[in-house]
């Protein structure tokens, strides 16, 4: 599904990604951890197209089409999907309204008619029972005034309703308290599917309590330096990154 | 100069400018031209040097403009009225009005309702220091009249659309007086349209005065074309506890200019003045608003928000002058705009002045471009870059339309906005006299 090779990104002139491989199957839940500034935002930033970042190097393919040359909006409506690590406060711009533009956008991409304003708030209403988001947050604007746990919800349930093929979350956990944690991670887990995949960027064993992963990554200095199953997560939270950093001879 | 030529038409035509017009509009007029022959035309004045016909001897156009054009705002259900070119047009199909309530155009109500004209026309004027009031001065010989007599509350807005029309290029001038006597209320909504290719100018006073705890609303929509000039002038006057709520919108001109003078006077009153502006190409538009708190215990808060793109010229230069007698002054300036493109330029001034001691008053002004994040974020939910600045765009004036409590006026506001936004020309619907 997702084929990364020898990624290579600069932001500002300063290069974070060195040469990132990475192969993400359908059904395969991935998480990438690393200590601080080893490049896991610029990953998932420049997987999503963000256009502060400029690849200078490597290939990446995504259900057999060459990601890097679509637009971050081909990209979501190709199933590609971030979770913010700080989702954007937009004052003025209604869920209810950017969900609407966003899920028939999607539609039409798609060949699909437009929903009807009442299939459209039939959809919501679903969707948002899996993240158990306030009926009233719909009706404000993007993110504006939520709580961090709000905010990260506010990401699953525009995630539900946008049925991505790959979800890429970026420090999904950060600020979180232990029952949004919960409600979150339960919500990523009941959107998953067979034919879908997911990754993970996380600095805590935490998470990986809640969504288990397949395959744990360790990225390190803009590359990634190891990769093992889910019992490599444990050993970072038992010893630290201090072990990676000697293994990778500093 | 540039003046000088209007100073001699009106020296030859004075007369007849008089003879087509009403004692109280005229006796001003060679005092006004004293002073424009003194502070000449500062406001665009090269926009005055074009060959433009002055509408001297009143000829009227052999239009109905009420059979001809349909309003840019359906649904309001408004008492309507048109001021074609500068003549004010009586609506003989008008639903009767309110009791006591009197609408006619200014000159006719100087003949026939004197009393109630004298005390107030020209009150507000400044001709001695503002040029283009002293040419509105100089020249204008109609306009409409509004009195709303004490204790009445309209149960309908009314509307006053300027209509320019004409197969040659036209100066008009009119002059608007709207009195509402205390404990009244009334909504008023202008409208600034254009049909035809020919260059238009305009010079347009609007004085309106708020008795004690009335309530008034004064709507200004300008929609008109790109060889429009605008310029216009309102005067606002405050009693006791009166409440105003003021929005001056621009979606489409050549170039514009509006001026607030709000003196409000009284205690315990309260001025929203609100404006937004959808500038693109050559457009340019200027907001330059005085608020005087004159008497204590009163309250205003300003927002205006300019959008530009291409070369659009914005300006805003705001004034709040609490005096010292208005003390517990709370006054709030807030002017927010937005470049989006290069070439679009936006000077703002925001002024306080302050000779009171116990008040509160703060003014912020911003000058930015579209949220960068902002636009990423609705792009990875899969809305395209175009959609996603409209959206953005439209989020920023959200909050001026937010003000605005005629909801017919905020439905179609919100389309018109849209329209402009997505840079298609939000013409008017159904306009006969464009077709």
């Amino acid at each position: 599904m997702l084929e990364i090779k020898d990624l290579h990104a600069v932001i500002g002139g300063k290069e974070i990604l060195r040469g990132v491989n990475l192969s993400v199957k359908p059904g395969e839940v991935h998480a990438i951890m690393g200590p601080n500034g080893s490049g896991k935002s610029t990953l998932s930033a420049v997987l999503a197209g963000h256009p502060a970042y400029s690849v200078t190097g490597g290939t990446v393919t995504f259900n057999g089409k060459n990601l890097l040359e679509l637009s971050p909006e081909e990209r979501s409506r190709e199933g590609l999907f971030l979770s913010f690590q700080y989702p954007v406060e937009i004052p003025g711009v209604s869920m209810v309204n950017f969900m609407r533009t966003a899920v028939n956008e999607h539609r039409k991409y798609k060949n699909l008619p437009q929903l009807s304003a009442a299939e459209f708030l039939k959809l919501m209403r679903d969707k948002k029972n899996i993240v158990e988001l306030d009926s009233k947050l719909a009706n404000r604007s993007v993110n504006e005034g939520f709580s961090g746990g709000e905010k990260k919800r506010n990401e699953i349930f525009q995630m539900a309703m946008l049925e991505p093929s790959l979800s890429i979350l970026d420090e999904t956990d950060s600020g979180l308290d232990i029952d949004a944690l919960r409600i979150v991670a339960n919500g990523v887990n009941k959107l998953k599917r067979p034919d879908s995949a997911t990754i993970l960027i996380t600095h805590y064993q935490r998470l990986l309590d809640y969504i288990v992963p397949d395959v744990v990554h360790i990225l390190y200095k803009g590359r990634i330096v190891k990769t093992a199953g889910k019992e490599l997560a444990l050993t970072l939270e038992e010893k630290g990154y201090d072990w990676i950093k000697q293994e990778v001879g500093e | 100069m540039v003046q000088d030529a209007y100073i001699s038409l009106y020296k030859e035509q004075s007369e007849l400018i008089d003879s087509y017009s009403s004692d109280l509009l005229n006796t001003n007029r060679a005092a006004a031209c004293e002073s424009l022959s003194k502070l000449g035309l500062s406001i665009y004045a090269q926009e005055y040097e074009r060959d433009f016909g002055l509408n001297i001897n009143r000829y009227k156009i052999n239009v109905d403009p009420y059979l001809s054009f349909k309003c840019d705002v359906p649904n309001i259900g408004a008492y309507i009225y048109f001021v074609l070119n500068d003549t004010f047009y009586p609506n003989s199909q008008q639903a009767k009005l309110p009791e006591g309530v009197i609408v006619c155009g200014i000159s006719e109500a100087i003949s026939k309702y004197s009393d109630l004209v004298k005390p107030y026309i020209n009150r507000q004027m400044t001709i001695n220091t503002d040029g283009n009031q002293a040419f509105n001065a100089m020249f204008a010989q109609d306009g409409l009249f509004v009195y709303i007599p004490k204790g009445l509350k309209m149960d309908k807005p009314l509307q006053l659309i300027n209509l320019m029309h004409g197969n040659s290029d036209i100066l008009a001038v009119s002059h608007n007086l709207i009195i509402l006597e205390d404990d009244s209320s009334a909504q008023l909504l202008i409208c600034d349209h254009a049909s035809g290719d020919s260059h238009y100018l305009t010079n347009r006073v609007t004085e309106v005065f708020v008795g004690k705890n009335a309530i008034y609303e004064h709507y200004k929509l300008e929609n008109t074309h790109e060889k429009m000039t605008n310029i216009c002038s309102l005067l606002l006057d405050q009693a006791d506890n009166s409440q105003v709520l003021s929005n001056i919108i621009t979606l489409h001109n050549n170039k514009t200019r509006n001026t607030v003078v709000a003196n409000i006077n009284g205690s315990h009153s309260s001025l929203s003045l609100n404006g937004l502006v959808l500038g693109d190409k050559d457009q340019n538009i200027d907001n330059t608003t005085t608020i005087n708190h004159i008497g204590p215990d009163s309250s205003s808060a300003e927002l205006f928000k300019y959008v530009l793109d291409g070369q659009a010229k914005g300006k805003f230069y705001g004034m709040v002058k609490v005096y010292p007698n208005a003390q517990k002054t709370s006054a709030i300036q807030t002017n927010r705009n937005m470049c989006i493109s290069n070439k679009a330029n936006m000077q703002t001034k925001p002024q306080l002045e302050i000779y009171a001691d116990d008040v509160k008053c703060n003014h912020g002004a911003t000058v930015g471009q579209l949220d960068e994040n902002a636009l990423f974020y609705l792009r990875s939910r899969g809305i395209s870059e175009q959609e996603s600045r409209m959206l953005l765009m439209y989020a920023f004036v959200h909050d001026v339309l937010e003000n605005i409590r005629l909801d017919a006026l905020k439905d179609r506001l919100k389309l018109l906005i849209e329209k402009r936004l997505r840079g298609e020309l939000s013409k008017c619907n159904g306009c006969v006299i464009c077709k």
